[in-house]
């Protein structure tokens, strides 16, 4: 395998790692606050959706991803009142969006554009284009390193380097803020944080109202960066996998990012397989590599280490019982 | 009293909409809805230019689940309607249940066959099809390498890469042929994202021109394609118009012909086994005015001259469902 192609996979690997990220951390937020949200993958396909829609009428893609962030939050506000509020089972209520944004985006697709269930195009401003780092086209000829640069960290659009920057903001707001304090205790022991005095309810809020956001923005760069436009079910799972990316990275932002670069590496193998071929002398099943962030998360965190999630995760808060 | 009047009203609607909908064709159309820039599409063409040119009408119904199947059959039965085209392949399962028990009723299976004395399975040669985009490919082709990207798994869709690396070797044997299915379950018809990175991967591999079988993935991968700046083929219908002057030409599938030509036999269609190809014109590559000046008057001579040969018994395009193998491509 030469540096061309390595350098071409691992691009392959920051694009489609991004999405992952972005829901990832969504996730993180809302769990780390005790609301198990597995609505991810249906809040992604509502933004994707909206975003594309509002972004093909406008022409403008910001109002597009504005557009996007709100399907996101309303479909998040909707899961909050269910198990925040009323006190509902998570779980249900978050597969319940996931049918929702499933069902309605094609509806409402096809009764605005009578595309069969799709946008139309997107085009010029429509879309995000990709940026060019300062330096970038001087350094290229720089070895190693030049290339590097050039292909690997420049060009990509403003969303992705959103997403990554994101990683240090979420450690720093989780660790290093009243904020993130109080959000980390509402999801082990919210009536400690409750007799301190400091509102259980809104805490929560706070995380899915984040995780909407975050959730919108991975939508918005499926269906306005990476495509240029919406189609059908075109989240694909991806959802599921962050969720996966997030037991594996056991509800930490640092270990979020290596899991989904690591997943978004394993879906870059799927592309080449004939690199995968030449580097192992065999050929590896592509179904496999699907299935393999999965088998990952079994093996190490039900074998090999240990996943802890937030002690009150999944349980809704009742003052007195 | 009320009871009363809601059953005779009823009966007066159910026997007005059967009167109405007596000897009327109907089409039902599969899961991608009507207006999918593709297949369904096509098929919708086929029942209006017959309603144009006719003055008749037909009933239609644009499904919603796997589960409305066998219901939406029966209903058209039971209303009357003769024939009734089914679009997709998906459809032969609960078709096979209910033809026995309407006798007198004639079907149509597009894309599928299904053994029943009231049944007309219409299938497609879409390996001779993807045989001539292949040439034009391998033809148009400066890097000497073009690409295949299928959607989900399946013989049909080898069906589709086996003729085009057939045409490809066949324009130019040092082509190279790369060919990639996207999944192997049904979201491998949806997911543009995973066309997009096989087509930028393809084109890291050298290729300039890839076809894409995949369905909603497609769109991406024709996205991609018109960013990349390589040429791309669409599939089905004809999807040059989607990025005019960036696609090399769409392999045709005339499902719009096969529906029309049901519709204009009425209740005197002949049933049995019914093969669109090269030779009837059921497959074949769109040109018009997108594309006229991708495609070299040279390439345009060799794929009708392969056309010709391939209709006049000349040329055998190897069907990758009939021995499960491929003689142009590994899988």
């Amino acid at each position: 395998m030469d540096f061309a192609t390595l350098l071409q996979m691992l691009d392959a690997t920051v694009r489609l790692a991004t999405p992952l990220l972005l829901a990832c951390l969504a996730g993180l937020y809302s769990e780390r606050a005790g609301i198990f949200d597995i609505g991810l993958e249906g809040k992604m396909l509502a933004a994707a959706f909206l975003s594309a829609a509002i972004a093909s009428v406008t022409g403008n893609v910001w109002l597009g991803l504005m557009a996007g962030i709100g399907a996101s939050l309303l479909l998040s506000i909707i899961h909050g009142l269910a198990s925040i509020t009323f006190r509902g089972n998570q779980l249900i209520s978050g597969v319940a969006i996931n049918f929702l944004a499933a069902g309605l985006t094609v509806v409402i697709a096809q009764s605005w554009f009578a595309q069969g269930g799709r946008t139309p195009q997107l085009s010029g401003d429509g879309r995000f284009s990709s940026v060019t780092l300062p330096f970038a086209e001087t350094l290229r000829d720089v070895p190693i390193l030049g290339p590097i640069y050039y292909e690997l960290i420049s060009g990509h659009t403003p969303l992705v380097y959103f997403a990554f920057f994101m990683v240090p903001v979420t450690w720093w707001v989780l660790y290093r803020t009243r904020f993130g304090l109080r959000l980390r205790a509402v999801g082990e022991n919210p009536a400690a944080v409750d007799t301190a005095g400091v509102s259980v309810v809104f805490l929560r809020y706070a995380a899915v109202g984040i995780c909407g956001v975050l959730c919108g923005i991975a939508g918005a760069y499926l269906a306005t960066a990476l495509q240029a436009g919406f189609t059908k079910d075109m989240s694909a799972g991806r959802g599921y996998i962050a969720l996966a990316a997030l037991i594996f990275a056991k509800w930490r932002p640092w270990h979020a990012l290596y899991a989904c670069l690591l997943f978004g590496f394993l879906q870059a193998m799927v592309l080449r397989s004939d690199v995968v071929e030449r580097v192992l002398g065999f050929s590896l099943n592509g179904q496999f590599l699907d299935v393999l962030p999965f088998i990952l998360v079994v093996l190490l965190t039900g074998f090999v280490g240990k996943a802890t999630a937030p002690k009150a995760g999944g349980e809704p808060y009742v003052k007195e019982r | 009293m009320t009871l009363m009047q809601k059953f005779l009203g009823a009966t007066a609607a159910l026997a007005l909409t059967a009167g109405a909908a007596a000897a009327d064709p109907a089409i039902l159309f599969d899961l991608g809805g009507k207006f999918d820039k593709s297949f369904n599409e096509s098929a919708y063409n086929g029942a209006q230019r017959w309603a144009d040119e006719t003055g008749g009408s037909y009933a239609e119904v644009e499904i919603q689940s796997d589960a409305q199947r066998e219901q939406a059959i029966r209903r058209f039965a039971e209303s009357g309607a003769n024939p009734i085209v089914m679009a997709g392949f998906s459809w032969a399962t609960p078709l096979a249940e209910v033809a026995s028990d309407y006798p007198d009723t004639k079907f149509t299976i597009i894309d599928m066959v299904v053994d029943a004395p009231n049944v007309r399975s219409v299938v497609f040669n879409e390996h001779e099809g993807s045989y001539l985009v292949g040439m034009m490919a391998a033809l148009s082709s400066e890097t000497g390498t073009v690409s295949f990207i299928g959607g989900m798994d399946i013989p049909l869709i080898r069906k589709f890469a086996c003729g085009y690396a057939q045409g490809a070797k066949a324009a130019n044997p040092d082509v190279t042929v790369i060919a990639n299915m996207t999944g192997t379950t049904p979201a491998a018809w949806n997911d543009p994202v995973k066309g997009s990175e096989l087509t930028l991967a393809q084109i890291s591999q050298g290729s300039d021109v890839v076809f894409a079988a995949a369905g909603g993935t497609g769109v991406g991968v024709l996205q991609t394609a018109a960013d990349e700046g390589i040429l791309s083929i669409g599939v089905d219908a004809n999807q040059n118009y989607l990025h005019p002057g960036q696609v090399l030409t769409s392999m045709l599938k005339r499902v719009d012909l096969a529906v029309y030509d049901a519709f204009t036999a009425g209740e005197a269609l002949e049933t049995g086994f019914n093969v669109m190809g090269v030779a009837n014109r059921g497959v074949g590559f769109a040109m018009d005015a997108n594309n006229e000046n991708l495609v070299d008057y040279g390439v345009l001579a060799a794929a009708y001259a392969a056309a010709d040969k391939i209709a006049a018994g000349d040329l055998e395009v190897h069907d990758y469902t009939s021995d499960e193998s491929c003689p142009a491509l590994d899988f």
